[in-house]
């Protein structure tokens, strides 16, 4: 331990700590700008300088020494913050009240906690023909006038994701982020995840707005309008109403959903616990009946599914070719519900609300998608759009009644709830394979697999017993973590080795869908958990806990399906891969 | 096209022998690869991400750090023009305006027909002829902006006469 005095206070903490974590756990609030807790410190705006005797440091990257005296506020420190501020802000755009960031944007609340009025520095920010927009994905909008150059997005997409779509071109006045080459986005080996989106203080890189074109679905009377949401849209929406992480607001979300006007409200839930009756009964078709290549990977996260179409087409065989829980519950929508309500497929739009901003590439990825003859999902909102969509309305969302979902694409098991997070799709999949096999239901001190659950690890391993016989499973989360994973596969299989796993499940966002790329911004470990544990709670208090005892699926499969893995099923709720390019020129 | 693109990347292949085993020798590589091309060809940088396990990212960050590495090949005349101090003082800045508009390219790229190639430079040793412009080796004193049109027309002339 280290002794140290940060403002006369005394203060202790574990060798290796910097000062601003010490000063933290002194209840002592150093502004931060470029920081971020997921990342280490880059130390590139200046915002967090304090004085230890007469020097000057940035506390986010200076380690805390024995005897140290730190002060973190006099007149001199204010004033050297107020100046990064106003440099910072001289190559700004002034339009607060029109950026998508606005209220959540970080340079704008310390310009308020600073209050910067006026600055001597003329502002030279680029020209918006100069510098301009890059629209090029479906998900991500990249406005580089708006960028500070914190690098945070470059942190988190090349050395937490191991992307390596954005990077920092050039140098001093001309420094940017961009693709390189100066390529778009779109052009780029970005997959989509929305990680920078989530860590970009500013209004730099944001998700694509589709709010406007969904309220000309609304209005239009002719429209008949299904939504859906995701499991982890439940444990996080109410962060931008005052509720804690974590906590479930599912009847709220679907009350809400209704007063904006949509039809039809279902649950992505569903499209999960159908999502297993695949999932599950391709993994025993490869490993009890040996057909088909092993380890199966899961295939629910799109930007997972980009990744390994650049990365590591070599994989393909081993995809799920499984369809995400939303493409199915927007192909059942437009086919098995459509004849049930009797409303012409063409007259029907499909709105996914998802944790995610790789959906909104995902609906479009390939013909798959169009597997109901029109387009499956039309648009995909993030969670962070539609609690602007509910404030735009006026609804007071934290006094709202709770309601239920709408049959039959609205039930669901905590099955498909566990979806949300890291390990959930394994657990799941485990539940139903189990008795499937072995013909006896899971014993419910056994649900909730321990070594797969858990955000401490990238990666986590376990083996089963199935009837006998080992299977070895791995789940990683956090996409640069599958690195490692796959080229261990790649490798067995290349020395034509026994798999070193029989089952693989991949989320490309740390944490899983509960740390999107299109949550709630502000996101750290701590919430993370906070999610994941409200999700498990959800799946705690559900009737029924495995997906195959879902009563609304088996009628599915009753009524319309027929059986997993039938033709139907393959024609409406599978998809194929393709090798993808890293670059466009 | 196609085949010079093999013909790069063969000749990178060749180049990066000797780095591949070296950690950290991205730099002497893409200082090896422009020797031998004019510049670094984005074929050329294919083959490095490849070979060298480098992600394109931060090849490309590098290339654009410094300002030695050229990322477009050079044309067959270039056209250096001083803004060392003298130069500079003495108006360098809109001569070299004048050559970017002329030809409608900013300096340090290659006009699209790759014929001519704008690049700035530090002092050429004859300050009192300021400001000054060397052309593929002939020098032109005490250029103003509107000389630009005229020295560009005739390097076109000189080489179509050469049949370029």
């Amino acid at each position: 331990m280290v002794k140290l005095t940060i403002d006369s206070k005394v203060v202790e903490v574990p060798e290796g700590t910097t000062i601003l974590d010490a000063a933290k756990s002194a209840q002592i609030k150093i502004p931060t700008l470029c920081h971020h807790p997921d990342l280490p410190p880059t130390a590139a705006c200046g915002i967090c300088i304090v004085k230890v005797g007469n020097r000057m440091v940035r506390s986010c990257c200076t380690p805390v020494a024995e005897g140290m005296e730190v002060i973190t506020r006099d007149p001199d420190i204010i004033e050297a913050r107020r100046t990064v501020l106003k440099l910072t802000l001289s190559k700004h755009p002034n339009e607060c009240l029109t950026c998508l960031k606005n209220e959540t944007c970080e340079l704008r609340k310390l310009s308020a906690d600073f209050g910067i009025r006026d600055t001597e520095f003329a502002n030279i920010t680029p020209s918006k023909e100069e510098m301009p927009l890059d629209d090029s994905t479906k998900s991500i909008v990249l406005d580089p006038r708006k960028c500070i150059l914190c690098g945070r997005c470059v942190e988190v997409c090349q050395n937490v994701q191991n992307v390596w779509a954005l990077s920092m071109l050039k140098r001093g006045i001309n420094t940017h982020i961009s693709p390189a080459a100066d390529n778009k986005l779109g052009d780029s080996p970005c997959i989509k995840c929305g990680q920078c989106t989530a860590h970009c203080p500013t209004g730099a890189l944001t998700e694509r707005d589709d709010t406007q074109y969904v309220w000309s679905l609304l209005q239009d009377p002719e429209k008949y309008c299904v939504v859906q949401i995701a499991p982890a849209v439940r444990v996080a929406i109410g962060e931008a109403f005052g509720y804690k992480p974590g906590e479930i607001t599912t009847g709220k979300i679907y009350a809400a959903l209704r007063r904006l006007g949509f039809n039809a409200v279902f649950d992505t839930n569903f499209g999960a616990d159908v999502t297993i009756m695949e999932e599950g009964s391709e993994f025993i078709e490869r490993f009890v009946n040996g057909k088909g290549a092993l380890p199966l990977i899961t295939s629910c996260c799109p930007a997972w599914v980009d990744y390994m179409e650049k990365y590591f087409s070599d994989m393909i065989p081993h995809f799920s070719s499984c369809k995400s829980p939303h493409e199915i519950v927007g192909a059942l929508a437009k086919t098995y519900y459509a004849d049930k309500v009797n409303v012409p497929t063409e007259k029907m739009r499909v709105i996914s609300i998802m944790p995610c901003t790789a959906k909104k590439f995902e609906i479009l990825r390939s013909e798959e998608m169009f597997s109901s003859g029109f387009q499956d999902v039309d648009v995909s909102l993030t969670t962070r759009e539609l609690a602007r969509m509910i404030k735009q309305a006026g609804i007071d969302f934290v006094n709202l009644p709770e309601e239920e979902a709408d049959s039959p694409l609205g039930s669901y098991t905590g099955a498909g709830t566990v979806f949300g997070f890291s390990g959930g799709v394994m657990e799941a999949a485990l539940r139903t394979v189990h008795a499937v096999v072995t013909g006896k239901e899971m014993p419910e001190d056994a649900l909730e697999v321990k070594p797969i659950l858990g955000l401490d690890k990238g990666i986590k391993e376990m083996t089963m017993d199935l009837n006998g016989k080992e299977v070895r499973i791995a789940v990683a989360h956090g996409i640069g973590h599958v690195q490692a994973l796959l080229e261990k596969v790649r490798e067995a299989e290349q020395k034509g080795e026994e798999p070193p796993y029989h089952f693989i499940e991949v989320m490309a966002c740390q944490g899983g869908c509960v740390g999107g790329g299109g949550q709630p911004l502000g996101v750290t470990d701590e919430i993370r958990k906070a999610r994941m544990e409200g999700l498990m709670k959800d799946d705690r208090g559900s009737k029924q806990r495995c997906s195959h005892l879902n009563p609304d699926v088996k009628k599915l499969y009753d009524e319309f399906l027929g059986k997993p893995l039938s033709e139907r099923s393959h024609h409406l709720l599978h998809t194929s891969y393709q090798k993808r390019e890293l670059y466009k020129k | 096209m196609a085949e010079d693109k093999t013909k790069i990347q063969e000749d990178t292949r060749k180049i990066l022998v000797k780095w591949k085993t070296k950690r950290g020798s991205l730099i002497m590589a893409l200082h090896e690869i422009q020797g031998a091309f004019g510049y670094v060809p984005w074929d050329a940088m294919e083959v490095v991400a490849e070979e060298l396990k480098i992600p394109m990212a931060q090849i490309y960050s590098v290339l654009t750090f410094y300002n030695y590495f050229k990322l477009t090949a050079p044309g067959k005349v270039v056209i250096s023009i001083c803004d060392g101090t003298a130069c500079h003082i003495k108006g360098g800045q809109s001569v070299i305006e004048a050559f970017e508009k002329e030809l409608g390219v900013p300096a340090g790229t290659t006009t699209e027909d790759g014929l001519f190639y704008i690049q700035i430079v530090r002092c050429l040793g004859c300050c009192g002829l300021a400001p000054v412009v060397v052309v593929n080796g002939k020098t032109y004193g005490r250029v103003t902006p509107l000389d630009a049109p005229k020295i560009v027309a005739e390097w076109r002339e000189t080489m179509a006469k050469e049949g370029v």
